[in-house]
């Protein structure tokens, strides 16, 4: 990875939530949240199942009106057509037949959102090659969207929003689907993202381990609330443990992090996650 | 057969075609197949009721498809748009023989509406059907790109702040205004056929959204003059030999689909699904290689 530019210098606030509390059915799903994410930094949104990643990205999205709090883009209120955001959801329904390939749907990302017919253009074309190989989409390109495998999709759909240039990137669980080489290669290719084109991405997951090597920082959630900082200002035993509002214990097993509650009902780490990652600046 | 009340026919017919081509590329793309069956079933309740009490079939046709989609629009507007369908569709097709049992001229009149009396045309449903396809086809060509993203992608469109439901209404609107020019035409159960079976054959064939576009509206268009000749040949109806055909296209693109499948690209599946083990096993290293 890039090690030379670490947070710090030249970066710049990008988005910012503050304390911001919202109300479904009556229900509080998230408590005062509050972070902020910078340009060139890549941050990991973590937590469990049901924990508040999702409406968190609808909040920023717009999708949600937070009951209290506010969320500020670059200091001001959002406003309704942001073309500086680019967001890969949780999952989309593709149907397998759908006349589109990879290629078409990073275009629609250029140009999706205006009316009339799009011309064929050679800078559009080039645009969107460049696109494809900087997600290193080539060799799926011409490939229909409906069946490319989730590695595959996920890449293309980074491509629709990165096309854009979004100055924040939104990825909702991108590593649900892929298997262990996958998901260090869009690990991998997010975190350069970051850094060369000077963007903010925020990526949830409900596993911090793959993210360990490349984040910058962390927020994690935990019933609708959230802690946020560096990984070693976070992830400590007695930040986690206010956050759930009981004991877990957070254990540092060959460079992994596993964070534990109460007796053996392990949180963040399953037995499908035995691989290695290698943290920065931990112990 | 291209003389005297025939010429108006094929050109007629031509319209429909073309539109129920374009329109019924995002019918299908956007899965509302369904849709593009309720609503024509609305327009000929308006027709029956219209033809009751005396007022224009087209203005009763128009108006009934318009408040169908406009409803199903709205009581869809969260979730899932098969139910809320299928209420208009029972509701629409009850009223529809309501109005039939009232009515006198109950046999031709009717038959005509649901199967379409394509060689019976008059001047004046030309100029109505060309107005109506102008207008059909320039929304289309207007909305095309924000229409593409909400029907493939309505999840991203949302979040870049695209109006989706605002975009679903304005389609549904185009649906009716298709359905009132071609309902007389192809009549109710026929538009349906057309607007779906070409559109779903032409995506088995291409790959990408205009071309897949553009033979939605060729293989539509050779699917009525066909069905035109033939049954004009025959005295056959012309709505049985556009639903024959619509399966017939469809079928050959699934075949298609099915042939190439078993070519190039089905090779390339085993081969992947064999490499995952070898990855697991070599992921500590993978794991190593990040700093
Ligand atoms: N519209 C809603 N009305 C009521 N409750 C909601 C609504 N949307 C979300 N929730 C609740 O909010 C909580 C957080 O949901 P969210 O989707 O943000 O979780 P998540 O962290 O993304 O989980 P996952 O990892 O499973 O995707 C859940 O308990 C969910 O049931
Ligand atoms: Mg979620």
């Amino acid at each position: 990875m890039n090690e030379t530019a670490r947070p710090g210098a030249g970066r710049e606030e990008i988005l910012s939530l503050e304390g911001v509390s919202l109300w479904l059915s009556g229900r509080e799903i998230l408590h005062e949240v509050s972070f902020s994410l910078h340009s060139g930094e890549l941050t990991g949104l973590i937590g469990s199942n049901g924990a508040g990643k999702t409406t968190i990205f609808k909040v920023i999205l717009g999708l949600e009106t937070p009951t209290a709090g506010k969320v500020l883009f670059s200091g001001e209120a959002r406003p309704r057509r942001n073309r500086s955001i680019g967001y890969v959801p949780q999952s989309i329904g593709l149907d397998p037949d759908v006349p589109l390939r990879a290629r078409d749907l990073v275009a629609l990302g250029l140009d999706g959102d205006r009316y009339g017919i799009p011309l064929p253009s050679r800078g559009r074309r080039q645009r969107v090659d460049e696109m494809l190989q900087a997600v290193d989409a080539q060799g799926f390109a011409d490939t229909r969207v409906g069946k490319l495998s989730g590695g595959e999709l996920q890449r293309t759909l980074i491509a629709h929003a990165l096309i854009a240039e979004p100055r924040l990137l939104l990825l909702d669980e991108p590593l649900a689907n892929l298997d262990i080489t996958s998901e260090q290669e869009v690990v991998g290719l997010l975190a350069s993202i970051a850094k060369a084109r000077a963007i903010a991405v925020l990526i949830s997951a409900h596993e911090m381990n793959p993210l360990l090597p490349v984040m910058d920082r962390v927020v994690y959630v935990a019933s609708g609330r959230a802690a946020s900082g560096s990984t070693e200002e976070v992830v400590r035993e007695d930040v986690l443990s206010a956050l759930y509002g009981h004991h877990v214990d957070v254990l540092h097993v060959n460079g992994r992090i596993l964070v534990v509650a109460g007796k053996d009902e392990v949180h963040h780490t399953g037995p499908e996650s035995e691989h290695t990652a290698v943290p920065r600046g931990l112990g | 057969m291209f003389s005297g009340f025939m010429a108006n026919a094929w050109i007629v017919a031509t319209m429909v075609a073309v539109v129920a081509g374009v329109v019924g590329f995002f019918t299908v793309l956007r899965g509302s197949a369904f849709v593009a069956h309720a609503v024509p079933q609305a327009g000929f309740a308006g027709a029956a009721g219209a033809s009751l009490i005396g007022v224009s079939t087209l203005a009763g046709l128009g108006t009934f498809a318009v408040i169908s989609a406009v409803a199903i629009g709205l009581l869809a507007r969260r979730g899932r748009h098969d139910a809320v369908t299928a209420l208009a569709l029972v509701f629409m097709l009850g009223l529809g023989a309501l109005f039939l049992s009232w009515s006198e001229e109950y046999a031709s009149a009717i038959y005509a509406l649901l199967f379409g009396e394509v060689l019976g045309v008059s001047t004046n449903q030309v100029l109505a059907t060309a107005v109506l396809a102008v207008v059909c086809i320039a929304a289309v060509v207007v909305l095309y790109r924000p229409l593409l993203s909400a029907s493939v992608i309505p999840e991203v469109a949302v979040a870049r702040g695209a109006r989706v439901h605002r975009m679903e209404m304005c389609f549904l609107v185009v649906v009716a205004l298709v359905t009132t020019m071609s309902v007389p035409v192809v009549g109710a159960l026929l538009m349906f056929s057309l607007m779906v079976g070409a559109p779903g054959a032409a995506r088995s064939f291409a790959d990408r959204p205009w071309s897949a576009l553009g033979l939605s509206v060729v293989i539509s268009v050779v699917i009525v003059w066909i069905a035109i000749a033939a049954s004009y040949e025959t005295d056959w109806p012309v709505g049985f030999f556009v639903g024959v055909l619509g399966a017939v296209f469809f079928i050959a693109g699934r075949c298609w689909v099915a042939w190439r499948g078993s070519g190039a690209r089905g090779a390339r599946r085993p081969g992947r699904l064999a490499a995952r083990p070898v990855q697991l096993a070599s992921t500590a290293g993978i794991g190593g290689e990040q700093i």
